[in-house]
C-alpha cells in the first residue's frame, strides 16, 4: 500500500563550526502527511527545513525526494527547489515588488510560465486566500498576517510538491495567527504534503498526521499526535510539554 | 522559551543624514526662520561692507571680479563648459554601468567565479590605488603616442576612459556596500523560489540595493562633474583650459571665476537634489 515516500531523510547530519544542529536525523514523509516539528529554539528544526530546501549543505546522511537522492553530487540545486516551496518567520517578500509581482516572480523566470498565465494563476490563488483586494499593494502596506498569506502563495504559485513552513507564526501579534493558520488548514485538506516547524501546540495536535520532537538535534521521539501529547515516552518530551503548558500555551 | 520573537530585519540600510537646509530653519518654525534670515542678513552684509571697503579690494576686483573681462571670456569658458558636460554625461553612463557589472561579479558566489571575483578586487584595488591625473596623462598621451592600428588615437577618449576606469572603481564599492545592506534573508527567499543567483541578484538584490545607494550615487555625479575638468591637461578645450588661455593672454584671473561659477550653478543643484531626494526617502521609511 505505501509506495515510496515523498521525502526521507537518512541519517542527515549537519554541524555549524562544531556545533552539531542536526545528529543522524531519520525522517520519513509520504504523500498528503503533515509532519509538525516540535521542540524548543535552537533544537534544530529550522535548520532542517532549510537543509531539505538545499538551502543550507548538509554534513552527512542523504536526502532523498520523490526516490531521487537530491543532496549528491552533481544535482541542480535550483532544479530541486522548483518542487519544494519553503515559508519563513519572517515573511521575507520582496519589498520593491507589489503582491502580484512577488508571487508571478518564479513562475515567469524560473518556470517559464507567460505575464498573463501567471498573473491569472496568482488572482486564482489571492483569491481563495482572501486577497484578491491586494494584488496591487506593496508588502509594507499590509499587516503581518496578510503578508505572511501572501507569502505562502508565493510559495504555493511555483506548484511545489513539498511545502516546508518554518515557524510562520511566531512573528505575528497572537490575534493574527488564526487566519494564517487557517490557510494551513485548508492546504492540509487539499491534500498538501507538508513539514511543518511550529511552536503552536494545539495547532500541531490538530493538523498533524506524525508529530517530531527535536532536542539537540536529534529527533527525540516521534508519533501521532495523541501519542505525543499525552503519553510522551521520553523524559525530555515530558519535560517540554510540561513547560508548554506551564506557559499557558497549550 | 516558547514563542520568542523574530529577528527584527530591517532591509533598508542606515538612514542618510536629513537635509541641511531643514536643519538650519525647521527647529522652531516660522519664528526659528524668522531669526535665521536676520541674523543671516547682518552676517553678510559685515562682511560685504568689510570686504567692499578693505583697502585691497580694488586691486581684488580687477584682477578676480572685473566686468569687462568677464564679458570678453564669458564666450569661450561657456563653450568649453558645455563640452564638459557632454563629457561628463557619457562618463557617467559608462561608469554606472560598468560599476554595477563589477559589483554584481564581486558579489556572486561559489568557488566557480572565484576567479572573475578575484579579477574585480585586482581591479578596483588598482584604479583606486592611482591618482586620476596619473591615469589620465598615462592613457591620454601615452596610448596615442604608441600609435597601435584600430586604437583610438583621440586624447579627449583616452581622458575620458581614464575617468571611467578610476570612478567605476570608486562606484562599483558604493553598489557592492547596496548589495550587501538588503537583507540576507532577501538573497535565501529568492534562491528558495527557485531563482538563480544571477536572477536573484537581477530581480530581487540589484534593485533594492540601488534604491538605497541612489544618494551616494547622486554625491558621485557631483564629484565626477568637476573632475572632469582635469582633462584641460591634455590639451583639450573644455572651461579650465579656456580659462587659463585667457588667462595667459590678459594676465586676468576673471576667466577662472568665470569657470568656477559655471561649475557651482550645475554642482549646487545637484547637491540640493541629493538632500531633497535623502529626506524624501527618510520620510518615506518612517511611514512606511
Amino acid at each position: 500500500m505505501t509506495a515510496t515516500p515523498k521525502l526521507e531523510m537518512r541519517r542527515v547530519s549537519k554541524a555549524f563550526d562544531r556545533n552539531p544542529v542536526l545528529v543522524d536525523v531519520d525522517l520519513t514523509v509520504a504523500e498528503h502527511d503533515v509532519v509538525c516539528l516540535i521542540g524548543s529554539s535552537g533544537s534544530g528544526k529550522s535548520t532542517l527545513l532549510k537543509c531539505v530546501d538545499l538551502l543550507v549543505p548538509i554534513d552527512r546522511g542523504q536526502i532523498v525526494l520523490d526516490g531521487r537522492v537530491i543532496t549528491a553530487r552533481g544535482v541542480d540545486a535550483d532544479a530541486v527547489r522548483h518542487s519544494l516551496g519553503i515559508v519563513f518567520q519572517a515573511f521575507n517578500l520582496f519589498p520593491h515588488m507589489t503582491v502580484l509581482d512577488n508571487i508571478t516572480l518564479s513562475p515567469r523566470r524560473v518556470h517559464g510560465v507567460d505575464r498573463d498565465e501567471a498573473e491569472q494563476r496568482a488572482r486564482t490563488l489571492l483569491d481563495r486566500f482572501g486577497l484578491a483586494e491586494k494584488e496591487a499593494e506593496y508588502p509594507d502596506r499590509l499587516s503581518g498576517g496578510q503578508q505572511q498569506r501572501v507569502a505562502i502563495v508565493r510559495a504555493l504559485a511555483t506548484q511545489p510538491a513539498v511545502m516546508l513552513l518554518d515557524e510562520i507564526t511566531s512573528a505575528l501579534d497572537p490575534e493574527l495567527v488564526a487566519e494564517v493558520l487557517n490557510v494551513v488548514r485548508r492546504l492540509k485538506s487539499d491534500g498538501m504534503t507538508m513539514v511543518i516547524a511550529t511552536h503552536e501546540m494545539g495547532f500541531a495536535r490538530e493538523v498533524a498526521d506524525r508529530v517530531c520532537f527535536l532536542d539537540g538535534g536529534r529527533i527525540l521521539e516521534q508519533g501521532p499526535p495523541e501519542a505525543i501529547f499525552t503519553a510522551p515516552q521520553e523524559e525530555r518530551t515530558r519535560r517540554f510539554l510540561q513547560r508548554i503548558i506551564e506557559a499557558g500555551r497549550m | 522559551m516558547i514563542g520568542s520573537g523574530p529577528p527584527a530585519i530591517d532591509i533598508r540600510g542606515p538612514e542618510p543624514s536629513g537635509s541641511r537646509w531643514r536643519d538650519l530653519t525647521s527647529e522652531q518654525g516660522a519664528r526659528g526662520a524668522l531669526i535665521a534670515a536676520a541674523s543671516t542678513v547682518v552676517v553678510v552684509s559685515a562682511a560685504l561692507w568689510w570686504i567692499l571697503t578693505s583697502e585691497t579690494w580694488p586691486a581684488v576686483q580687477q584682477q578676480f571680479f572685473n566686468p569687462e573681462n568677464f564679458a570678453e571670456s564669458w564666450p569661450a569658458i561657456v563653450g568649453g563648459f558645455w563640452l564638459d558636460v557632454r563629457m561628463f554625461l557619457v562618463a557617467e553612463v559608462a561608469i554606472l554601468v560598468l560599476a554595477l557589472l563589477l559589483a554584481v561579479v564581486r558579489a556572486l558566489r561559489g568557488p566557480a567565479f572565484f576567479p572573475l571575483r578575484a579579477l574585480t578586487v585586482v581591479y578596483i584595488d588598482l584604479m583606486r590605488g592611482i591618482p586620476i591625473i596619473l591615469l589620465i596623462l598615462l592613457l591620454g598621451f601615452g596610448i596615442p603616442a604608441l600609435d597601435l592600428p584600430g586604437v583610438p588615437r583621440s586624447r579627449m577618449f583616452w581622458g575620458l576612459t581614464a575617468l571611467v576606469l578610476s570612478y567605476s572603481a570608486y562606484t562599483a564599492e558604493v553598489y557592492r556596500a547596496g548589495i550587501e545592506s538588503v537583507h540576507e534573508s532577501q538573497r535565501m527567499s529568492a534562491r528558495a523560489l527557485g531563482l538563480t543567483q544571477w536572477q536573484a541578484l537581477r530581480h530581487v538584490l540589484v534593485p533594492q540595493a540601488v534604491r538605497n545607494v541612489v544618494p551616494a550615487l547622486l554625491n558621485g555625479f557631483v564629484s565626477l562633474q568637476k573632475d572632469v575638468a582635469l582633462v584641460y591637461i591634455l590639451g583639450i578645450r573644455e572651461a579650465v583650459r579656456e580659462a587659463q588661455i585667457y588667462n595667459a593672454r590678459t594676465f586676468n584671473y576673471t576667466g577662472y571665476v568665470v569657470a568656477a561659477v559655471l561649475f557651482l550653478l550645475v554642482s549646487v543643484p545637484v547637491a540640493r537634489f541629493t538632500d531633497w531626494y535623502s529626506e524624501r526617502d527618510r520620510r518615506r521609511k518612517r511611514a512606511g
